[in-house]
């Protein structure tokens, strides 16, 4: 088994332990989301604002 | 300064060095004083991750870029939540299996000695360079300002930060970091509050109407420096190699309780940088809409522009400044003019007004590069980019007094917090990577192995004192950290690419490919004039492809490619 793959292992053994997220890929989603409302909020703001 | 600022500066980051020496007296275990505290929780290590990026460069220039080009520079952070993901999801949980005091030291496992050295290396040399900038870029600044001497403000905060981060190593850092951003949040947002408080209704929308509030550039023009695209591509690749290389912030994260806290930490930074950021913008933009209402200097090194008025030439540019007052005069009835009719239901009208106030502020530019030219024709080793002078200005001129104490404190926390960081990483990986390779026998001598490590902090601390009293910087400060860092994160980002995702790469395929990708790096530098995030996705590219290429015709070796 190569780094990577014994890494997502180990990822899938240790959850995030919050609420609304039982594992790591619930956060990591939320941090994409995230993101992708924060670009639209800027280009938003920009259109507003040219 | 008055005493009551005085008295806020000198208690605020004395106290906090003081707090950090005399907790982490004890510290005499390798792991504690190279990682920190193993009851670290995500918190911590979030903000220590958070503190040593933003440096005080961070606060006096990113401000000054949102007065003079608007908040565009933001989209240089937009890779950074992505790359972190990927750290988060593969990088670490390596870097904590194989139980490493250093990303180096993977390579090591991974490849060979020599690759490690050639990351070690390569770190070394572009962080060390980096160091003697960020102590450097704030003291300048700072000292010109407020009258003090450079060369004591130097050696004033090298010491500080040094006398801290050896006694205590990572504990220290940590923990001192997390008081320092305290004071940075503080500051700042008292910062916003008093300017929103004297900023005339409509100020957002005059910000937009001049250009200052354009965040997001679709334009696929490489030669355009902030894009979507450029921060995307070259700002992920340049945030992977940071956050998932640099020794400066892979010690912030490897630490600590565990997995869990680690990745949260770095959780914490992938949702807050781009709002961070963002606002320091958004402070830059409306500073500048300050200095449209508000009597504004025509160059912000004010202390630069006295000298040159009364010197020999004093009269030429004593006629510019008063040319400068009069077009800022006409600029601020144009604002005024534009406010009143913008929302006045006739849009030919609004639309002449906004004409008006952008030729005004036309003129305004022009006066101030003349200010510019006539500085350079007097010295041309003045430096006329003043844009990192805008902040501080606003702030010795503009805030009530305690309020102007504790905004200079932010400036001294981020410095000391960024520079802990970098000392402790820099005499980590030398004595890790370095004098343990060559003294084998010491390894497991773990009181000298602290020693060793605190000499090489101590080192490296004087060394980025010596390196800022005596070198000359590129004039945007942090623009020469974000070039220097280009130019060898893509490469070594590279090397470790190869190490997690293309197993059958050995290490001499790998070490040759990232010496040849590093030459073509600083070749085309030399040669082209794109925007230098891109040089994070070409030295990456190249070495991993290049590695590909030379392993395939290489004859490989016993023992390479083995993984850790």
């Amino acid at each position: 088994m190569n780094e990577t793959k014994k890494a997502s292992a180990s990822l899938e053994d240790k959850g995030p332990r919050l609420p609304g997220f039982r594992t790591w890929r619930g956060v990591y989603l939320l941090v994409i989301g995230t993101f992708v409302a924060l670009v639209v909020a800027l280009t938003i703001f920009t259109r507003l604002h040219a | 300064m008055t005493a009551l600022d005085w008295i806020v500066l000198l208690g605020t980051m004395l106290g906090i060095a003081a707090y950090g020496t005399w907790r982490t007296r004890r510290t005499n275990q390798l792991d504690t004083y190279l990682k920190g505290s193993s009851s670290s929780g995500s918190f911590t290590i979030g903000v220590s991750v958070a503190a040593t990026q933003a440096s005080a460069i961070t606060f006096l220039s990113i401000p000054g870029q949102g007065f003079e080009s608007g908040i565009g520079f933001v989209q240089n952070y937009f890779g950074l939540p992505l790359a972190l993901i990927l750290v988060c999801a593969v990088f670490l949980p390596i870097y904590r299996r194989l139980g490493v005091y250093t990303a180096y030291e993977y390579l090591g496992k991974r490849f060979d000695t020599k690759t490690r050295l050639l990351g070690a290396g390569l770190f070394l040399l572009q962080r060390g360079l980096a160091s003697g900038v960020t102590i450097y870029a704030p003291a300048i600044i700072l000292s010109t300002v407020l009258g003090w001497r450079v060369d004591h403000t130097i050696i004033g905060t090298g010491l500080l930060v040094i006398i801290y981060t050896v006694t205590g190593g990572s504990a220290a850092v940590s923990l001192t970091q997390k008081w320092q951003m305290g004071v940075i949040f503080a500051g700042m947002a008292t910062a916003f509050v008093v300017l929103l408080l004297r900023l005339p209704p409509g100020a957002l929308e005059v910000a937009g109407a001049m250009g200052r509030l354009e965040a997001v550039d679709f334009s696929l023009d490489p030669d355009r420096r902030y894009t979507l695209w450029s921060g995307l591509l070259g700002g992920f690749f340049l945030s992977l190699s940071y956050f998932g290389t640099d020794q400066s912030q892979v010690q912030r994260y490897i630490g600590g309780g565990g997995l869990r806290e680690g990745r949260l930490g770095l959780v914490f930074n992938a949702l807050l940088k781009i709002p961070m950021q963002f606002m320091i913008l958004l402070l830059g933009a409306l500073v500048f809409v300050f200095y449209t209402f508000e009597r504004a200097p025509v160059f912000f090194n004010q202390a630069e522009w006295r000298q040159r008025v009364a010197g020999p030439e004093g009269a030429r540019f004593r006629a510019i400044e008063e040319r400068h007052d009069a077009l800022h005069d006409e600029r601020r009835k144009a604002a005024r003019a534009w406010l009143e009719v913008r929302d006045g239901g006739d849009p030919r009208l609004a639309a002449d007004a906004r004409a008006s106030l952008l030729a005004a502020q036309r003129n305004v530019d022009a006066v101030r590069k003349e200010a510019k030219s006539a500085l350079t024709a007097a010295d041309p080793r003045v430096k006329i980019k003043d844009s990192d002078y805008v902040f501080i200005t606003f702030i010795v001129t503009q805030l009530p007094p305690g309020v102007v104490g504790l905004l200079v404190a932010v400036m001294f926390a981020a410095a000391l917090g960024s520079k802990a960081g970098e000392l402790n990483a820099l005499g980590t990986t030398t004595t890790i990577d370095l004098w343990r390779r060559f003294r084998p026998l010491a390894a497991a001598d773990e009181a000298r192995n602290v020693r060793t490590a605190k000499w090489f902090t101590a080192l490296w601390g004087l060394f980025a004192i010596a390196f800022a009293l005596f070198a000359s910087f590129s004039e945007n400060l942090i623009e020469a950290i974000n070039i220097l860092g280009s130019l060898f994160y893509g490469v070594v980002l590279g090397i470790f690419l190869v190490a997690f995702f293309a197993r059958r790469v050995g290490g001499t395929a790998v070490f040759a490919a990232a010496l040849v990708a590093q030459a073509l790096v600083i070749v085309l530098y030399r040669s082209l004039s794109i925007s230098y995030l891109w040089y994070n996705l070409i030295g990456c590219a190249s070495c991993v492809l290049l590695a590909l290429v030379l392993q395939a015709v290489l004859p490989r070796q016993a023992g390479e490619g083995a993984s850790a």
